[in-house]
């Protein structure tokens, strides 16, 4: 049993974390997150340069071996740093997909210029009507000669406006929910027929609705077999899940720290606000929340990914416990500060809404509880 | 026991149910049903609707214009006023500042402030709050100084909702600091938002919005008279208003309101995101929501039974504003959990009312569902936060 990272692993924790110190503080944060821009492309360079965006990627496929623990400790420092900028969508969820089903020539191409930082990436993963379920897709995709005809619509796409490249499931065969019949596709930006719909979400990232009339597509954009995308999806949405509770653990804890700073600070009836002991109690609730959180994020860390079956139960687990545990610290946090908490200008407001919006992304305390018992052997 | 209506009580009923129908402005209808903000010229107009019926001044005396209705009759309004989605009414004015100067206040003072505030013709904000008084309110420091006929008023006050749009503010202020509690040596005095010297600066809250303010003095020069009742007892004051403030925070029937149209949301989401409808943990969230607030309902009852026998709402007003709060709260989560990833997307004026459905993003209002639940965290803070509710309950409930 052993529970310490490597002096490699440590070394890139500091890099990121040295770099949100010094050079990405709130005021900057925010900055970006108010401009014209989703994100800062510097600070994307910065992350190319750096190799964050190899270390998921098998050396074979022009990575760095890396594994979920790697992808933690820079999810976390993601989190704790409010960082606007696009790992997520590019390395997690496209590089995710290319990396488990792109052809040697789609990984080349695709995969080697979302290392490089030349092209920008995404998955769409959510319908209109889909909520959670991502075998819900009613887009279609036609066989026609060579190519496929799509046509549907995406909702809320993380990095949608700025990706080069969309990764859409569609469907080629059976009906709305089946898990079989599913296709993925890497369709181009540029393609005739896509219209975007951007807009800023709550938690100062971005996000694109996608119309979808009649795009063609070449066969040798097909990513993986004809009608058998969905296990991939799954397994990359969950990779990704887990990358997000990563994140909102570095949140978490720095929203507790923060609220046990200011407590110390405060003065009302003459004390400290931390000396009430209706807020200590609180308080200690909050640290609990966070170390067991952070335990279900080292099991699903640890979990076999060749046991596909106990690690989707690890997942779900930890999300569920995301979604109830986030919920309170963030929302204690706010309440702790008073008035405070529910100012702009402070930084707590916006981790908390990060915070509830990472809740909600790959579904809610409520489908990953059901997900668990559904995995659980009867 | 019972909690029938009589007869006079059932047409009175109708009679408000038929005013909501005919005389609430539809396009201030329009906005509040599809979540387009309302602007200071829709809740004044919306005001003076109510004052020409005569049913704005609710609780007043009848002698200051106020409806002299029982307790029942103010109950079924506030049901009606929520069922026909009405705007709250501004409570600065008309619930607050205004029975303070018709219990308090002189004969002069009573000509030249009531009847602007029964007409909504002056809006009024509330300067109790400062930057190193919150909870601990009684430590407040912005001073009134006499000189000659005048206060001069110096300091900062905070958190002043619609302040930006007020035409006076009423502040506790401190006219001593010789005293033995702090409690004593604070007044309640009326400041005109226009005098030289005061400055209102915008605080951005969490969602974006812009609704509270901070209000600095800096020698601003209030006439003697702009005093309520007696210097120094302030305090005193300010509470009994507080005790008000907070049995009508509990808001009963605006989340009765909510909850139905929770309800129909699931309802009609075979239109949207249909597998809410068979969300069995979902639902069951909202029915045990609808037994809180039942519950709630009854406990408002109880207090209002009391009152109409002539109490004055004690320390219990706090467990309604605990409760109620909470509530408001719990339903602010489950908008936004229904809208799913739909309560997301930060497009705040995407709704208007030359705008309909199918030019917005997500289904009904639900982008606005986050902004309201991240909103109305504000809701368990201000009017004096539920813990310290909770503290007024421990010591004079439980004595501790
Ligand atoms: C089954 C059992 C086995 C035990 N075995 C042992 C043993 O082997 N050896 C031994 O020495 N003792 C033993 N104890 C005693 C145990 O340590 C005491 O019961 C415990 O310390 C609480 O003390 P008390 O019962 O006097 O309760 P009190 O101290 O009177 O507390 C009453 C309540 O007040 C709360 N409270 C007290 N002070 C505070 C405070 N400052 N802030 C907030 N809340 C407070 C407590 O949490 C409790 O809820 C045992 C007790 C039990 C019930
Ligand atoms: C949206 C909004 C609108 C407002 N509008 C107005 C207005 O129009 N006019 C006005 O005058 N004020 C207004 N207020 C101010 C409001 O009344 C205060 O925010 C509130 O009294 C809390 O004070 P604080 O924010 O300074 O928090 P603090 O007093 O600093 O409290 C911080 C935390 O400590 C807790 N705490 C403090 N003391 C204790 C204790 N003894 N025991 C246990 N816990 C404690 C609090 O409950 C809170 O969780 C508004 C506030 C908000 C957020």
């Amino acid at each position: 049993m052993d529970f310490s990272i490597t002096e490699e692993q440590s070394a890139l924790k500091d890099v990121i974390s040295r770099f949100i110190d010094n050079e990405y503080d709130f005021e900057r944060r925010m900055k970006i997150a108010d401009g014209e821009t989703a994100f800062n492309h510097e600070v994307w360079n910065f992350f190319v340069e750096q190799g964050f965006t190899a270390i998921l990627f098998s050396e074979e496929d022009g990575g760095l071996d890396g594994g979920a623990v790697e992808m933690m400790l820079i999810m976390k420092e993601i989190g704790r740093g409010l960082m606007l900028e696009p790992f997520l969508e590019n390395i997690v969820l496209a590089g995710g997909v290319l990396k488990r089903l792109g052809t040697t020539k789609q990984k080349e191409q695709w995969l080697g210029e979302i290392i490089n930082g030349e092209i920008q990436a995404t998955v769409a993963f959510t319908e209109p009507q889909s909520r959670f379920n991502l075998n819900d897709i009613s887009t279609t995709a036609k066989k026609q000669n060579n190519q496929f005809i799509i046509n549907g619509k995406k909702s809320f796409v993380p990095n949608g406006a700025d990706a080069d490249l969309i990764i859409m499931p569609a469907r080629t065969s059976g009906s709305q929910s089946d898990t079989h019949g599913i296709t993925l596709f890497g369709v181009s930006k540029e393609s005739d027929g896509l219209s975007f719909n951007t807009y800023k979400t709550v938690d100062g990232h971005s996000a694109t609705e996608i119309t979808i009339t009649n795009v063609k597509i070449t066969a040798d954009c097909v990513i993986g077999n004809i009608d058998e995308g969905y296990d991939c999806l799954e397994e990359t949405i969950d990779e990704a899940t887990l990358a997000i509770c990563a994140e909102a653990i570095g949140i978490m804890r720095s929203l507790h720290d923060k609220t046990v700073e200011y407590s110390k600070n405060r003065v009302q009836f003459g004390i400290p606000i931390g000396g009430f002991q209706a807020l200590q109690h609180r308080m200690v609730d909050n640290l609990m929340a966070c170390e067991q959180s952070e335990s279900l994020l080292l099991w699903a860390v640890m979990t076999d990914a060749k046991n596909t079956k106990n690690l989707k139960k690890a997942i779900s687990g930890l999300k569920y416990q995301i979604g109830t545990a986030g919920k309170h610290v963030g929302q204690e946090a706010v309440q702790l500060h008073g008035g405070m908490g529910i100012s702009w200008e402070l930084d707590i407001a916006h981790l908390f809404k990060r915070l509830s919006a990472l809740e909600i992304l790959f579904g809610n305390a409520d489908f990953h509880l059901q997900r668990f018992i559904d995995l659980s052997d009867s | 026991m019972h909690t029938n209506f009589t007869p006079e009580e059932h047409d009175f009923e109708q009679e408000v149910q038929a005013f909501f129908k005919d005389k609430y402005p539809d396009d201030i209808k329009q906005k509040q049903d599809r979540a387009i903000p309302l602007l200071k010229e829709d809740f004044i107009r919306w005001q003076k609707v109510l004052y020409e019926q005569g049913w704005a001044a609710i609780n007043w005396p009848v002698e200051y214009g106020g409806t002299g209705w029982s307790t029942v009759q103010k109950y079924i309004f506030a049901n009606e006023m929520a069922k026909a989605n009405a705007p709250a009414i501004v409570p600065f004015g008309l619930g607050m500042v205004g029975p303070v100067i018709y219990t308090y206040g002189n004969e002069e003072q009573k000509q030249r402030f009531l009847p602007d505030i029964a007409a909504s013709n002056v809006w009024w904000c509330q300067g109790y709050s400062e930057p190193g008084s919150g909870s601990d309110l009684a430590s407040l420091k912005t001073r009134a100084d006499r000189d000659g006929n005048e206060y001069i008023v110096n300091g900062t006050k905070t958190w002043t909702t619609l302040g930006q749009m007020a035409d006076w503010i009423f502040c506790l202020l401190r006219t001593s600091s010789d005293v033995a509690r702090k409690q004593e040596g604070i007044s309640f005095i009326l400041v005109d938002m226009k005098t030289p010297g005061v400055t209102v600066r915008p605080i951005i809250t969490i969602e974006g919005g812009h609704e509270v303010n901070e209000v600095h003095f800096e020698d601003v020069r209030v006439p003697l008279n702009n005093l309520i009742g007696e210097e120094g007892k302030g305090w005193t004051y300010g509470k009994v208003l507080l005790q008000h403030e907070r049995t009508s925070i509990a808001g009963v029937a605006r989340s009765e309101y909510r909850l139905n149209r929770l309800k129909d949301k699931i309802r009609n989401a075979d239109k949207a995101q249909p597998s809410l409808q068979g969300d069995n943990s979902f639902l069951r969230k909202i029915a045990a929501l609808e037994i809180e607030l039942k519950a709630l309902e009854y406990t408002e009852l109880r207090t209002l039974a009391a009152v109409s026998v002539g109490n004055a709402p004690g320390p219990e007003s706090s467990l309604l504003k605990i409760r109620g709060t909470e509530i408001q709260q719990r339903l602010d989560e489950l908008f936004m959990e229904a809208a799913g990833y739909f309560s997301l997307p930060y497009v705040p004026d995407q709704y208007s009312l030359e705008s309909n459905e199918t030019m917005h993003v997500g289904f009904g209002s639900d982008t606005v569902s986050s902004l309201q639940y991240f909103n109305n965290r504000k809701a368990s803070i201000y009017g004096g936060s539920n813990e310290i509710q909770k503290n007024i309950i421990a010591k004079h409930v439980l004595g501790l």
